[in-house]
């Protein structure tokens, strides 16, 4: 029988892996990730989840134990954070490489120095080319649903890519909200045990990670370009056989709320999105024409769904919870490298709640009514922080 | 009780008295009364002794806000030292209620404000029960006893049942412990 719990982001991403039967779990404990790993732990300790833990030295070893794992044909499964994530990020390139579908959590959390826990994307955005999946949440189901989700994602033989899920450090990995955590009897009919064609086998010896010579390497990398090119629709897919099983949809490529005919679309990730909702709700009852889209799938990257989407919208007002330093944020440059040809809104980029800054709903409030603003006045500034010591009156009236 | 809006509540205590196990519990409460819910802590360098903040949110409807509690239905004061170095009323709504731990009567403690002040000794009523010690007492079960006659957000029996199922330990002392305070609280 399904139950509902009440559980953190980090208890149900422990939940998601044991649905999900993981059977090799290596990783090394970072906060705000710790919880997972002890989740797991204990599970495995009380017999409830059948797995092999592996303790391990650092994070770069947990990916390395799970790169071996997978290519035995076990399912592997690793959570990390921020500093932890980075040190894996030789081991994120070797995993797609080899075309292993390994499925970690990364909690959200801000690089330091400044030293920091709290939430920020850069961590997980820094790691967008390294050919893993990124599928970024907005509240505790979700995060089970789409450890699930993306075990049958990234093995699907035409696929055969890891996968991260994303959630926000302390706003979800440590706040305890209502999770239908599922019967195992409805996991197990709608992910099957993972079977891949090639593996470690003594009985059957096949060289794994051998040397690719000029003339080879190049069409290695194609096949990985042609397996991405399938992700979105293999994403629709899963999203929709999920809701079917499930009665549940966590929201596919871009979760559309309120999106149809709207003249300003708002643009969030992760648990920003939530509380946004609220407000665009706020806003409609004014009289606005305003919706919002949920990036969940960043990588890849949606391109069509947002050339589909952004038809006939003046302005696109995007929140990045991240500043990765070069222009601004991820999320509003990949929306511009999208549309660039097809359509020519205002796009204005809001960086916001870097390190875990607090985003109230007044605040959300004041971004949506400046992003409504630049229908008549035309774009102010390309890129602009809010909620700044400097500039917090403004943000905070 | 009929819920109209969100109800938000906001904790005040020092890491070891079990704020964040109080938050989460009455979470649980009114998440078997029917309503949805939202627990979760202010993390920053907990240890014993620091001061910890705690959130809880519930409401009839889907709580989506996930922003910090800023503007408070109800504060609740677990040791109260920290009067002198935390504005535990700040945000707090114009009729919005406060309940502390201590053995004075409501109309001794000035908080500079007008807001109903509930109070209850919940540090007497742990030691009586021996939960923790008489220097380290976890008054968290005793105060949300206190929390549930002053405000009415959660039947008495609900919340015992809770305790009695998620206390982390000493089960029945923590149920009695809140069914004390519940019956000891004073104010309004």
């Amino acid at each position: 029988m399904s139950e509902m719990k009440i559980v953190s982001g980090n208890y149900a991403s422990a939940y998601g892996a044991k649905l999900s039967r993981a059977e090799v779990v290596a990783a090394y404990p970072i906060t705000p990730q710790t919880e997972v790993v002890e989740k797991i732990a204990s599970l495995v300790a009380e017999g409830e989840m059948d797995a092999e833990f592996i303790k391990v030295e650092s994070e770069h070893s947990a990916m390395a134990a799970s790169i071996a794992a997978s290519n035995t044909g076990a399912r592997a499964y690793t959570a990390t954070s921020a500093h932890g994530l980075a040190l894996m990020h030789e081991l994120l390139m070797w995993a797609s490489g080899a075309r292993l579908p390994i499925v970690m959590t990364n909690i959200n959390r801000a690089m330091g120095p400044p030293w920091s826990v709290w939430a920020d994307h850069h961590d997980t955005l820094a790691q967008k080319g390294t050919g893993q999946l990124q599928f970024f949440c907005e509240n505790n189901q979700e995060v089970l649903d789409s450890v699930i989700m993306a075990y049958k994602i990234c093995e699907d033989e035409e696929i055969m890519l890891p996968g991260m899920i994303v959630e926000d450090a302390f706003i979800l990995s440590h706040t305890k909200e209502p999770v239908e955590i599922y019967d195992q009897e409805l996991v197990d009919d709608f992910l099957p045990p993972y079977d891949p064609d090639y593996k470690l086998d003594v009985d059957q010896p096949l060289g794994f990670g051998s040397l690719g010579m000029p003339d080879w390497y190049m069409d290695f990398r194609y096949k990985i370009f042609e397996a991405m090119e399938k992700v979105p629709d293999k994403v629709e897919e899963v999203n929709k056989e999920f809701e079917e099983v499930f009665g549940r949809d966590p929201g596919g490529l871009i979760e559309e709320y309120k999106t149809d005919g709207v003249d300003v679309l708002i643009v969030t990730m992760g648990s920003i999105s939530s509380t946004s909702k609220d407000v665009i709700d706020e806003l409609r009852e004014e009289g606005h024409n305003i919706g919002l889209a949920r990036l969940r799938t960043f990588r890849p990257f949606p391109v069509e769904k947002f050339r589909e989407l952004i038809k006939g919208v003046n302005v696109v007002g995007v929140l990045d919870r991240n500043y990765t330093f070069g222009h601004g944020g991820d999320a509003a440059r990949e929306i511009k490298d999208a549309i660039y040809g097809y359509h020519d809104p205002i796009v204005k980029d809001y960086i916001v709640g870097l390190g875990g800054r607090d985003l109230t709903p007044k605040i959300l409030k004041n971004i949506m009514e400046d992003a409504i603003s630049l229908q008549d006045k035309g774009l102010d500034e390309e890129i602009e922080w809010v909620d700044l010591k400097i500039n917090q009156e403004r943000w905070r009236r | 009780m009929v819920l109209l809006n969100m109800i938000e509540i906001r904790f005040h205590g020092r890491g070891g008295q079990g704020s964040v196990i109080a938050s989460e519990l009455l979470a649980r409460a009114a998440f078997a009364e029917g309503k949805d819910v939202q627990s979760f802590p202010m993390y920053g360098v907990e240890r014993r002794g620091a001061p910890v903040t705690a959130f809880t949110r519930v409401d009839e409807n889907v709580v989506r806000d996930k922003s910090k509690i800023h503007t408070p239905d109800i504060v609740i004061v677990l040791d109260m030292a920290l009067l002198d170095s935390v504005d535990v009323t700040e945000g707090l709504k114009p009729d919005g209620k406060v309940i502390l731990n201590t053995g004075k009567p409501p109309e001794d403690i000035d908080l500079g404000i007008d807001n109903p002040k509930y109070t209850v000794d919940a540090s007497e009523i742990a030691v009586k029960h021996g939960l923790g010690s008489k220097v380290a007492p976890i008054v968290n079960t005793a105060i949300l006893g206190a929390v549930v006659k002053a405000t009415g957000i959660v039947d008495i029996d609900t919340l015992v049942e809770v305790i009695r199922e998620h206390a982390p330990a000493k089960k029945e002392e923590n149920a009695k412990a809140a069914k004390e305070a519940y019956e000891k609280v004073r104010g309004e």
